[in-house]
């Protein structure tokens, strides 16, 4: 049913170079959670703490009670099997074909029969619509074919946490669209907690129950959805609408006197908030709430035109 | 100052790193299920790229031993021991040291090749995440398989070079088959053997740990794994001269040469 992921003041440097300090904050069970950054914050190095493979230099995350910051190797090992993680490329193993490689998790984890592992790899495979393509190599199928395979391996074990690293990069809109659907449906059909890590907007802005933006070595900001949509927090301001004034430049954040010579440029104005993409079954999902009841219990006003039928989606105009 | 005494001790980590990633090797070595299919496929991949290799160095090796030993004997005027004397040093010196090239060179740069491609490309990462210990299911098979290979190639080594040394010092030295083969074991003995195995044993060791090691630590991008290929040959094959000395010092000691 989706474990809950509590994150306390993690720190992370790697030598000298701080890659974020203090970031805390709570991942509900069984919701999605996006979380945001300019190209080089530190998202994948988060991840990758998330679950173990970097040791931060301080803080926890606690998990089902343990402290992943500080548990033992065998501990570890344990409390991976609670997750599914889909890697930037997929990370299939070269030398298996598709359905080895789905395989593989069931093989070394489980004592199921061949028949039972076939049923299981088949019902994976259909589901992120692979089937026919069992015997190819990782080598000859596409980089979105990569991915979803990735996501049937990462799905195989039934995990209670799903991490997504950057599942849209380096795919066309039409398959990032479809992946985000696929993302909704598998969240309604197995309440897992899922983590998405990325820097597109509009996945950013139509996906995920609550959102964080990582920004200049520490967490800017993370809440629901709404929250962040509305906020007028320049830094979220500027990232989630995708534009070019505020306080993130092209390399880093921008110097004192970039930022003068923006005072007083007039901000556009905030961009109505969508729909949550839904479940293609319709049934809204269990961590789903109606659109706009955050703002309305936070006496929040969304932007004009929000959850209006037929609104434009367009951004960063 | 601080930066100057980490720069000057840097090199004793990464020593510490290594030597600690054999331990944890070590004690993978015998953590159950032993992924016997991985073993098998490993060693005889490691096999398919050393055999010809090591026989054509073999050759070559036992032929320039029985030519230097073989000329210098002739001087001292004890031709009928020259048998005895290139045995001995294909044996003991010879056959460990092609072998050792040989893994290191083509099965260690192999093995850092492989892993150091499924590093960069985040396989090792998915294969903990699923709960998988990579050192236990990848690098203790190739380990395994090293050691057996190198073992193997070092009898094949052994007796390819004396049979060079035979073709040389009959066809080209002149010298009579007979006398040859019968002051083998004038001055080798069994010990010699035994040493030459073991070290066998020991540089496939040291080479699958350390190309391992260089592999799972490779880092940014296919560059990263060049220079992982190379610095894990460079690095085994330093170690393994070193190693053959400290094992050659040891063994002269500790076994007394036999006296004809």
């Amino acid at each position: 049913m989706g474990v809950e992921i509590k994150v306390n003041d993690l720190t992370k440097s790697f030598g000298k170079q701080l890659i974020w300090g203090d970031v805390s904050l709570t991942i509900p069970a069984g919701e999605i959670c996006v979380m945001l950054g300019p190209s080089g914050t530190g998202k994948s190095v988060f991840l990758k703490t998330l679950i173990g493979l970097l040791k931060p230099d301080k803080g926890s995350i606690i998990i089902e009670g343990t402290d992943i910051a500080s548990c033992s190797e065998k501990e570890l090992y344990e409390i991976r099997k609670l997750f599914g993680v889909l890697f930037q490329d997929g990370a299939m193993f070269g030398s298996m074909n598709l359905y080895d490689n789905v395989a593989f998790p069931l093989r070394e984890h489980t004592k199921k029969s061949e028949s039972e592992v076939r049923d299981i790899v088949m019902e994976k495979m259909d589901l992120v619509g692979l089937l026919g393509a069992e015997d190819k190599l990782p080598g000859e199928i596409s980089g979105g074919m990569r991915k979803r395979a990735g996501l049937a391996r990462a799905l195989v074990l039934d995990p209670e946490i799903v991490l997504f690293d950057e599942p849209d990069s380096g795919l066309d809109p039409v398959r990032t669209s479809f992946l985000n659907q696929l993302i909704i449906d598998l969240n309604a059909q197995i309440d897992a907690t899922f983590l998405i890590v990325t820097h597109d907007v509009n996945t950013a802005r139509t996906v995920p129950d609550n959102i964080g933006l990582l920004y200049h070595k520490h967490l800017a900001m993370f809440g629901p959805r709404e929250m962040l949509l509305s906020s007028e927090e320049p830094v979220v301001r500027q990232f989630l609408n995708a534009q070019r004034v505020g306080p993130i430049g092209m390399s880093e954040e921008k110097d004192a006197d970039e930022l003068a010579a923006e005072e007083g440029q007039e901000l556009p104005p905030l961009p109505p908030i969508p729909f949550q993409q839904e479940p293609s079954n319709g049934v809204p999902r269990r961590s789903q709430r109606e659109p706009g009841a955050w703002c309305r219990d936070n006496g929040v006003t969304p932007p004009p035109g929000s959850f209006e039928e037929n609104m434009s989606m367009t951004i960063g105009s | 100052m601080a930066s100057t005494a980490t720069r000057v001790l840097a090199p004793v980590g990464a020593a510490g790193k290594l030597f600690a990633f054999g331990l944890d090797v070590g004690r993978a070595l015998f953590k159950r299920p032993f992924q016997l299919r991985e073993f098998l496929q490993q060693a005889w991949f490691i096999a398919s790229v050393t055999i010809i290799p090591t026989a054509l160095v073999a050759i070559p090796f036992g032929a320039v031993i029985a030519l230097q030993v073989g000329g210098l004997i002739k001087q001292f005027g004890a031709q009928s021991f020259t048998g005895s004397a290139s045995v001995l040093a294909v044996v003991q010196q010879a056959g460990p040291i092609a072998t050792a090239l040989l893994i290191a060179g083509a099965g260690g740069s192999a093995i850092a090749a492989d892993l150091g491609a499924r590093k960069i490309r985040e396989e090792l990462d998915a294969m903990m995440v699923l709960g998988i210990d990579p050192i236990q299911r990848l690098v203790v098979p190739r380990v395994l398989a090293c050691m057996l290979v190198a073992f193997f190639l070092n009898g094949m080594v052994t007796v390819v070079g004396v049979a060079g040394g035979y073709v040389f010092n009959v066809v080209l030295q002149d010298g009579t088959p007979g006398a040859y083969l019968a002051s083998f074991t004038a001055l080798a003995q069994l010990p010699d053997l035994w040493v030459g195995l073991l070290k066998a044993l020991v540089f496939g060791f040291i080479a699958a740990i350390v190309a391992s090691y260089k592999g799972m630590n490779a880092g940014g991008g296919p560059k990263g794994v060049g220079d992982a290929v190379n610095e894990s040959v460079v690095i085994t094959f330093l170690m393994l001269f070193v190693v053959n000395f400290v094992m050659s010092t040891i063994y002269l000691q500790v076994i007394p040469p036999k006296t004809g």
